[in-house]
Parts: C-alpha cells; structure tokens; sequence
C-alpha cells in the first residue's frame, strides 16, 4: 500500500490482503539496510488472522520516497505520521533490531496509541564499534559481507525464509546491498548504524511506555548479545523470551516467532 | 575490519543446508521419500497453502531433501536461494517459462549444448517465444539483437562444442542497460571454477547430471537467482512486479524483494509444469556436492595432462582447449576461470571419418557415451554420433571436422588415460591405410 507522509510516498505491506484499518493494527518495523520483505511471513499471517499489517519501508529503503532519516526520534515520528495517512488511530508496534528502537521510541511518544510493544533482537545502547562504522564508510560491501555473518548462527535454518530453497546468507547479503545501492548520495549503511549509536533516550522511553511489553532475543547473536538487552527490558518490565537462533530471528525461526508473536500480540 | 568470516567453499559443499536431523540424529542428509508432508492443523495447512508459514506440503512444490540441495548450491554460487529440477532441460525451460510468454524474446549464444538449442530454436518457438542466436564472442551482435519484446540473455560460461568463454561481464552489462537479466548455463564450470554471478550474471543454471552429481548416476537440474537483479526498476516483468491471478494476487516482488523471481519459478513454473526433482536423486546430486572441490581439482589437473599429451602427438590437427594460447578465448579465460577451463574438450585427428571411428572403438578406458561430467572418462565422435545426418560441409560450419573427437576427462590415473589414447591414436593411424 503506498502513502504519503511527511510529503513524500511511503511504502507498507499489507499482508497480501487490503488494509481495513477498523481491524487491531500491527506496525513491523525493519532493521538497518532492510525493508518489509524481512516480516512478509509474518504480515501475512497475522492479515489473515483478523488483523492489520502495516510491514513499513522506512524513508529511502525499499519502495519508500524521501531521504533516509538520521535518527530514531524522527523515525519514530515518521511513524505515527504513517499511522494517521492510513487512519489508525492505535497499534500493536513490533521492530527488529534498529526497528526496535523505533518501535520503542513511538511507543513511548504516544503511549495512548500503543497497544503492544514486541522488541526484537534488541539491545539498549544499540553501540556500534567506530571500526565498524569506517569500514561502512569506506567499503560498504566488505561492512555488508561482515554484518551478515554477525546476524546468522547457522548455515542450516529451517524451514527456510521466506520458503524452502532459499539460502538465508544469500538472501540477507542481497537484500542489504540493493538498500545500500538505492541511495546514490547517502551512505545508507552508515546512516543506519549511526542512528542506532547514537540513540541515548532508551531508558527514559521505556518509563514512558505503557503497554505490554515483549522483549524475544537470540541465545546466539552476534550483534546484539542477549545481556545487551537486560537493563532495557528491566525498565521496560517485559516478558523476555530467549529463542534458540541468532540476530536474523525471523528467517532463522519463523515458526517459534510466530508463536511468541500470537502470544504477545493476544 | 578482521572479522568472523563466512564459510569457505569446501566446507559449504559439506554443511550449507544441512544439520544432523533433530528427530533421528541422522548425520548424513536423510532421503524424504514423501509425497507429502501432515499438517499440525487445519489452521497450520491453510497457512502453509497461503505462504503465511515457510514448510513444506507436497514433493512436487518443495521437499526436505531438495531443500537441502538448494541451499547447497545457492550457498556455493553465492545466490538467494535455488530450485531443484527434473533435468538441466526442465531447468532452463523454469526459468524462460517465469519471464517469457509468447511474443516474447531471447537473445542466445550460438555456441549452446544442442538441447538448449533445440529447446529454444524450435520448441518455444512453437509457444511463441523467438529467439536470436548470436556468436558469444560477437558483442556488438549481442547489444544489436535486443528488442523491445527481449527477456533474457542467455549463454553458456564455456560453449559447445568449441569452449567459448563468454564474456560474462560485458555481456551482462549489455543485458543490464537493456534492463534485461543474464542467464548462464554454468554445467561446465560448476562453482568451483567460476561464480558466474561475481562477474554480473542475474541467473545460473545447471545439468546437475554432469559435475555436480559426478557420477554419471542421475538426470537433475538447478535452477539459481543472485537476487540482485531489481525486477520492478526494470519494468518488464509484470510476471513478477503485478498481481498474479494464479495465486491470490500475490505481487512477487513484494513478497520477497531479492527472492522474487524464485517465489514465482516455485509456485507457477514448478507447480503447473511439475518438472520436479526426485528426493531420491537430490540426495545422489549432495553426495556427489559434498566431493565437488577434490573431483574438479583431480578433472582439471588430468585435462591439462591429457591437453598436453594431445598437443604433441603428430595426428591430432588442433585441441580446442582454452588454457592453450591457441584458443582464441585464452586470454579472457585467463581472466574468468583462472582455476582451469574444465574437462571437457574437443580436438581434431588428421584423416577421413573412418580414422575417428578407428580412433574411438581402440579405446578401452574412455566410454563411448553421450555424456560428459562422469567421473569417468567418455568419448564420442560428432561426426559418426551426433551430427551423423551432416556432410562434410555442414559440420565444417559446425565447427565439427570429420576427425573432431570430443573428450570428457574423468578422475583415473592420467597416465593411464594417455596410454588408453596412445593405443587409439596407433589404431586410427593404421586405419588409414
């Protein structure tokens, strides 16, 4: 489904159903160099089980128009400025990684419009080492290759994502570099991790959250270790759940994600 | 910045795809000889029907022993994923069937495997699907023969039957300003010698009966994406980028923006044209995988044995062998395929029709078979087997003599493959009297 927000066309995935805003909405948020394709399992559950899914591309990823947006707090406006252009008032709001940073920001910035807050792979500071970030800059390829190892734990998922046949290195690798490939004056690698760097309002976020709280974490990624999301989820009081794969949770465990979504999102 | 790194190719051959089944404890990959596969419930069966849920529901579609296999070759070609099929054939035909319909068009090397061109030049022109041969060497002729109606580019990594290296680099950026993909048929080569999709190739496919298998034990074929091609920016693949009829509505390319092509080859191509793979033939294609590195190091290794045996003997005219400066694509091999040009070769004997068939029925170790990629080593003779219909004449515009003799090395001991050729060489000598 396209909009437009903030001026610009915006891009959500519905699910493979048309968006009927009267039903329980469900914001997915994507991580950096991602974009909706990364929840299409998911959405399209969740459509056709009595919900409204709006699997989002951020500005300048994916189908989205705009430039890339630099921090957390503006992606977090952008959303609920994305709410209001397909008349949802309220919303269940569920991000992968940077995407949970977002989720967690708008979550606090209009409590009144959050039904649910599911923080995927999370961790709170989101740090970004600097070597990491000038290897971004200088070869963004070589940053992509190295990320993309981080995020898996397995070379042997199963079912595969986003059907069988389909190898999860390759898929994730060729996804980032058609994100990175999309912006030809911004480093959208950099712009990407920068944002979860720099991102400093967490904690007092989290005081100002008021839904249910799910944090599911990877007992084997590499890019945000499951300690890394402990204080967070204190502040936040949420249920934690510790999943058997790595960074990449939803290709790598679709089904237990599933799961833990029905549940948090019931 | 140093770094945990992705697996290396040896041992991507052995693992991609695959762990030690969580039910049994099975080490090896186990052979799911099922048409099908219990649902958990009615609720589970729709969503896997809906594509709501990743898994598998009936062997025509997908199976768990395929699956491994292509996660093994997306792995090993560096792709987003694969589709197993029936035959090297059913694999080419996927692929053209998922972007072209009739009045459509291919642009083709001229220099293909005669299945393909007899596939393209006379069967999907039946269906309506044109298309134009060019020499893969002719770069101009390749940018001259796209069309508004074009679909694909097409060509072999080493052709048929000279070894022509294409030039995969320029040829996809022709296809790439035309908005247009690049498929390779990669048999030859297999990943191992080159990854046809690190020099700007969109789509691969394979004869998985020949290196891959590497036994001469089963017919198969794979079908890969590099996921990099961006259909929607290019505009002329509504199969992919508008709603699809046939199921749901779904939109491929926003189901899976860099797995699209697959989704769609899956669920129209392998479901209504059901040219799938047997699980039983998946599991012979990993076995052979999983040794893929050591065969195509000992095939190369032997080849070049044999190409420089070859050279020296006073009855052999020409060796059309790419790492011979004599080739005239020996320097872009060089380039291409800096591990080895495979093992499969034609050269030329001096003499009549007669001395090639001397030649061929000496042997006693080469098996004369209309095959290549065996771990063992085949002969045949075009002129007496494949083209026997063509005179003279005709296979000279073949690029076939009377003498050409076609080689596909095995694993033996080269030396004594030499001395097999040595005993033919004397034999086709004597035949000339």
């Amino acid at each position: 489904m396209k909009l437009t927000v903030n001026g610009h066309e915006a891009y959500a995935y519905t699910g493979g159903k048309p968006f009927d805003a009267t039903l329980p909405c469900i914001v997915f948020q994507h991580g950096a160099l991602h974009d909706h394709s990364v929840w299409t399992l998911l959405a399209r559950w969740f459509a056709h089980h009595g919900h409204a899914a709006l699997a989002v591309d951020y500005p300048g990823h994916g189908r989205s128009g705009g430039p890339p947006l630099a921090s957390v707090e503006a992606l977090a406006d952008w959303s609920l400025a994305l709410l209001d252009a397909a008349g949802v008032r309220e919303a269940a709001f569920v991000g992968h990684s940077a995407g949970s940073l977002v989720a967690l920001e708008a979550a606090a910035r209009r409590p009144d419009r959050a039904t649910r807050l599911v923080l995927l792979a999370t961790a709170y500071p989101m740090k970004v080492t600097e070597a990491l970030l000038a290897s971004a800059r200088d070869t963004p390829l070589d940053a992509i290759q190295l990320m993309n190892v981080y995020s898996h734990s397995t070379i042997a998922a199963k079912p595969a994502h986003p059907g069988p046949g389909a190898w999860l290195h390759g898929g994730n690798q060729a996804l980032m570099r058609r994100q990175q490939a999309l912006q030809k004056g911004t480093n959208l690698f950099v712009n990407d991790f920068s944002l979860c760097d720099r991102y400093a309002n967490g904690l007092q976020a989290a005081a100002q959250v008021r839904c249910p709280v799910t944090v599911l974490l990877g007992e084997r990624d590499q890019m945000n270790a499951p300690r890394a999301a402990v204080e967070l989820a204190q502040a936040l009081k949420a249920r934690v759940v510790m999943l058997p794969g790595g960074h990449a949770l939803m290709q790598e465990l679709p089904d237990a994600v599933l799961n833990e979504l029905r549940t948090a999102l019931r | 910045m140093p770094g945990p790194s992705n697996p290396a190719f040896d041992t991507l051959a052995l693992h991609a795809g695959a762990a030690p089944d969580p039910a049994t404890g099975a080490r090896a990959v186990p052979i799911h000889l099922s048409t099908s596969f219990v649902f958990e419930s009615s609720e589970h069966a729709a969503s896997l029907f809906n594509m709501e849920r990743a898994g598998h529901v009936y062997s025509r579609i997908s199976n768990p022993t395929n699956a491994v296999l292509e996660e093994r070759v997306a792995a090993l070609e560096g792709g987003v994923g694969a589709i197993a099929t029936a035959s090297g054939q059913a694999a080419l035909h996927l692929a053209v069937v998922t972007l072209a319909g009739a009045g459509s068009h291919i642009v083709a090397s001229a220099a293909l495997y005669g299945g393909s061109h007899n596939l393209l030049h006379y069967t999907l022109a039946r269906f309506g699907i044109e298309t134009t041969f060019v020499k893969p060497g002719d770069i101009d002729g390749w940018r001259e023969a796209i069309r508004p109606t074009t679909r694909l580019l097409l060509g072999e990594t080493l052709g048929n039957p000279g070894l022509d290296v294409l030039d995969i680099p320029t040829v996809s950026a022709i296809a790439h300003d035309a908005r247009l993909p690049l498929l390779v048929d990669s048999t030859f080569t297999t990943p191992w010698l080159m990854q046809p999709f690190d020099h700007g190739a969109d789509l691969i496919f394979h004869s998985a009966t020949k290196f891959l298998s590497g036994h001469g034990t089963v017919v198969g074929g794979v079908l890969v994406d590099s996921g990099a091609f961006d259909w929607e920016a290019s505009g002329r693949f509504p199969e992919l980028t508008e709603p699809y009829d046939g199921f749901h509505g779904m939109v491929f390319s926003e189901e899976s923006s860099v797995g699209g092509f697959l989704l769609r080859a899956r669920r129209e191509g392998l479901r209504d044209f059901g040219a799938c793979m047997s699980p039983h033939t998946a599991w012979l294609v990993l076995q052979g995988i999983e040794t893929l590195p050591l065969r195509m190091a000992r095939h190369v290794e032997n080849t070049r044995r044999i190409v420089q045996f070859l050279v020296s003997q006073p009855m052999v005219a020409r060796v059309g062998y790419p790492e011979l400066e004599s080739h005239p694509d020996h320097a872009l091999a060089r380039r291409l395929l800096p591990r080895g040009c495979g093992s499969v070769f034609s050269f030329d004997l001096q003499g009549s029709r007669a001395q090639g068939q001397a030649f061929i029925e000496a042997l006693r170790l080469f098996s004369h078979l209309a095959n290549v990629g065996d771990c063992r080593s085949l002969v045949i003779h075009p002129a007496s087997t494949t083209h026997f219909r063509m005179d003279d004449a005709a296979l000279r515009q073949a690029g076939i003599g009377p003498g050409t003799i076609r080689l596909s090395i095995g694993l033996e001991d080269a030396d004594d493959l030499i001395d097999d050729l040595k005993r033919a060489l004397r034999a086709a000598q004597k035949a000339a009297a």
